[in-house]
């Protein structure tokens, strides 16, 4: 039976894998119907017809990690790494029987690159469905608090 | 130590026949140069009247280094101002879109102006009484920029008094515009997405120039849309259709064949475009519904001609580029000599099915995004150079291709698409509006 230190262990092991630049283990972290979404506008509830900093399926997010490792990928050249730096998951939904998991998650997130430094910070919201005895991200929605700021490159997940 | 000040034959020496000297792109006094005489002398985009629905509704923006505001006025009229109190100076309107009601109030000795500009009251206005201050410039409100031209619902401003008329300056380029807007069944866009916003370290002009740059997609973007098209062909199993970020990411790897035979075109004043007889825009699958809708609205051959023109990018000297096939705008607002602001704009086809504005939503946030594969890809290549400049190995940029030593300035012309001759007329007009004001400053000055 999944309960909440499952979804917050999920959480966290996520963030680990990104910050280890484990990029597959990190993708099948999500389930086939996943999504990665960054809103570009505050509260956004629509990520079709509003306009967001990304909106990926799972194909885009494997074009993402296979460009990372490409032999011309130049913006990738010296590479990028990330730091994220979680508050304790807020459990939003834990409902087993409906199969419902929901998370809410304060944190702090940091992007290097050379001698380049970046901070971000913001509240990711993970939506899990279970399958087999795992949980797989069904949504995870990142909403930075400067979402309307005019970034640079932000080249790896937050 | 001012190298180029008010000497018109310095600047003009910056740009030759087909090469430019690396200080345009990294020289400070270069860029306050711009900001005081090539800006304000050029028609640049301040907004698009549907931001401005209601009457109070203003936005705000910079022409160069001068912000301004364009205001909807109680008679419906729109009216552009700088954005700046006539007492102390203090900035009007501090966001970037919102509504004032009534009357815009100064926030610090609350001095009101109709939303005309026009001064509407002063508190403890007695305290003026005898002072002369009717025949002061403060009198008369909020300074406004007089030659505003709204064509199409696009609000274009000249800040200089006296300079090329709109209809001289434009010419035919803003067929571009008109090709947009007839693209809606009502002849209509609306803005209703707050823009994508992106910081680049460069300068303004390299972002301008690869707007026509067609031998860097294949190359530049191998790492993302090669990437996305390699990634596709592997997984895409017995799915026959292709999904519509594929079909957005895929033309991009099109070959050198195919960019120098879809053309560019070119127009006076430092305008032009690629994508004349077709380009990446041309093979989108078809949104359901929406040609029916076109011919019942234009008869079914205007409705083909107005599909048809599928124009890739559509430089508008100096700093915009606007892409009539998937309704963007891209704003290249310059802050300093090696940082731009980029603001991507997309419209919606009003009338047309949210399909398209999905489209148009997707093409914005996978190319023009922070957050995009393909914007960094280009960035990456920008900032480089802005290093690489710095050599002093060669001072010199080449843009020489497909040159053929008699070229005309200021006209028109369709021109092999993979040829380096737009940036050739943005140059040429560059030299032209940086030093048309130069000369009768200097004689003021004697
Ligand atoms: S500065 Fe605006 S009212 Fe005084
Ligand atoms: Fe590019």
């Amino acid at each position: 039976m999944i309960d909440e230190k499952d979804i917050a262990e999920f959480i966290y092991r996520e963030a680990e894998l990104l910050d280890t630049m484990q990029w597959q283990a990190w993708l099948d972290l999500f389930h086939p119907e996943g999504r990665y979404w960054m809103p570009l506008e505050w509260q956004q509830q629509d990520p079709v017809l509003q306009p967001s900093l990304m909106y990926e399926d799972l194909l885009l997010l494997k074009v993402r990690v296979e460009r990372l490792a490409g032999e011309r990928t130049f913006s990738q050249k010296p590479k990028s790494r990330c730091h994220h730096l979680l508050q304790s998951p807020r459990i939003v939904a834990c409902v087993p029987e409906a199969g419902v998991f929901k998370a809410r998650t304060s944190y702090i997130y940091t992007e290097t690159r050379g001698d380049m430094l970046e901070r971000y910070s913001g509240w990711a919201s993970h939506d899990l469905v279970q399958v087999g005895d795992a949980l797989k991200i069904r949504l995870k929605r990142v909403d930075l608090v400067n979402f309307d700021a005019p970034f640079g490159n932000i080249q790896l997940f937050m | 130590m001012k190298k180029y000040g008010e000497n018109a034959e310095a600047i003009a020496a910056l740009v030759r026949e087909a090469e430019v000297h690396r200080d345009v792109y990294v020289d400070p006094e270069i860029f306050e140069l711009e900001m005081e005489h090539l800006f304000p002398n050029s028609w640049i985009y301040v907004g698009h009247a549907s931001q401005l629905a209601k009457p109070g509704d203003f936005i705000t923006a910079n022409i160069g280094r001068q912000p301004v505001m364009a205001s909807r006025h109680s008679d419906g009229s729109i009216h552009v101002f700088y954005n700046r109190c006539p007492h102390k100076g203090v900035k009007i309107a501090s966001e970037p879109c919102g509504n004032t009601g009534k009357f815009f109030r100064c926030p610090y000795h609350a001095w009101s102006f109709k939303t005309d500009g026009s001064l509407l009251a002063i508190p403890l206005k007695k305290g003026y009484e005898g002072t002369g201050f009717g025949d002061t410039q403060a009198n008369e409100g909020l300074s406004k920029v007089k030659n505003v031209v709204i064509y199409r619902d696009f609000i274009f401003a000249r800040l200089s008094v006296s300079g090329v008329s709109f209809e001289d300056y434009f010419g035919e380029s803003l067929s571009t515009i008109d090709n947009m807007v007839d693209r809606s069944p009502e002849g209509k866009l609306a803005v209703q997405a707050t823009p994508i916003r992106y910081m680049h370290t460069c300068n303004w002009k390299m972002l301008v120039e690869n707007q026509t740059d067609t031998c860097h997609p294949m190359v530049a973007h191998e790492s993302s849309a090669g990437t996305a098209v390699k990634v596709w062909k592997r997984e895409q199993g017995d799915s026959t259709e292709t999904p519509m970020a594929v079909q957005l990411y895929g033309p991009f790897m099109s070959p050198y064949e195919f960019y120098e035979q879809s053309g560019i075109r070119i127009w006076p004043n430092g305008h032009g475009h690629t994508g004349v007889a077709n380009s990446i825009h041309s093979n989108y699958q078809d949104v359901s519904g929406y040609l029916d809708q076109m011919v019942a609205a234009y008869g079914e051959q205007r409705a083909h001609e107005i599909l048809g023109e599928v124009r890739h990018n559509t430089v508008y000297f100096p700093n915009i580029m606007v892409k009539g096939a998937v309704q963007i705008l891209r704003n290249f607002i310059p802050i300093a000599v090696d940082k731009t602001l980029v603001e991507s704009w997309v419209y919606r086809l009003v009338g047309a099915p949210d399909k398209l504005y999905e489209r148009a939503l997707m093409y914005n946030r996978f190319i023009n995004a922070p957050t995009s594969i393909v914007g960094h890809d280009d960035l990456e290549m920008y900032e480089r150079a802005q290093e690489g400049l710095k050599s002093n190995g060669n001072q010199w940029v080449n843009l020489r291709r497909l040159y053929d030593g008699h070229e005309e300035q200021d006209v028109t012309a369709v021109i092999n698409g993979t040829s380096e001759r737009q940036m050739r007329n943005q140059f040429h007009a560059w030299a032209k509006f940086m030093t048309m004001d130069m000369g009768k400053r200097i004689e003021a000055a004697e």
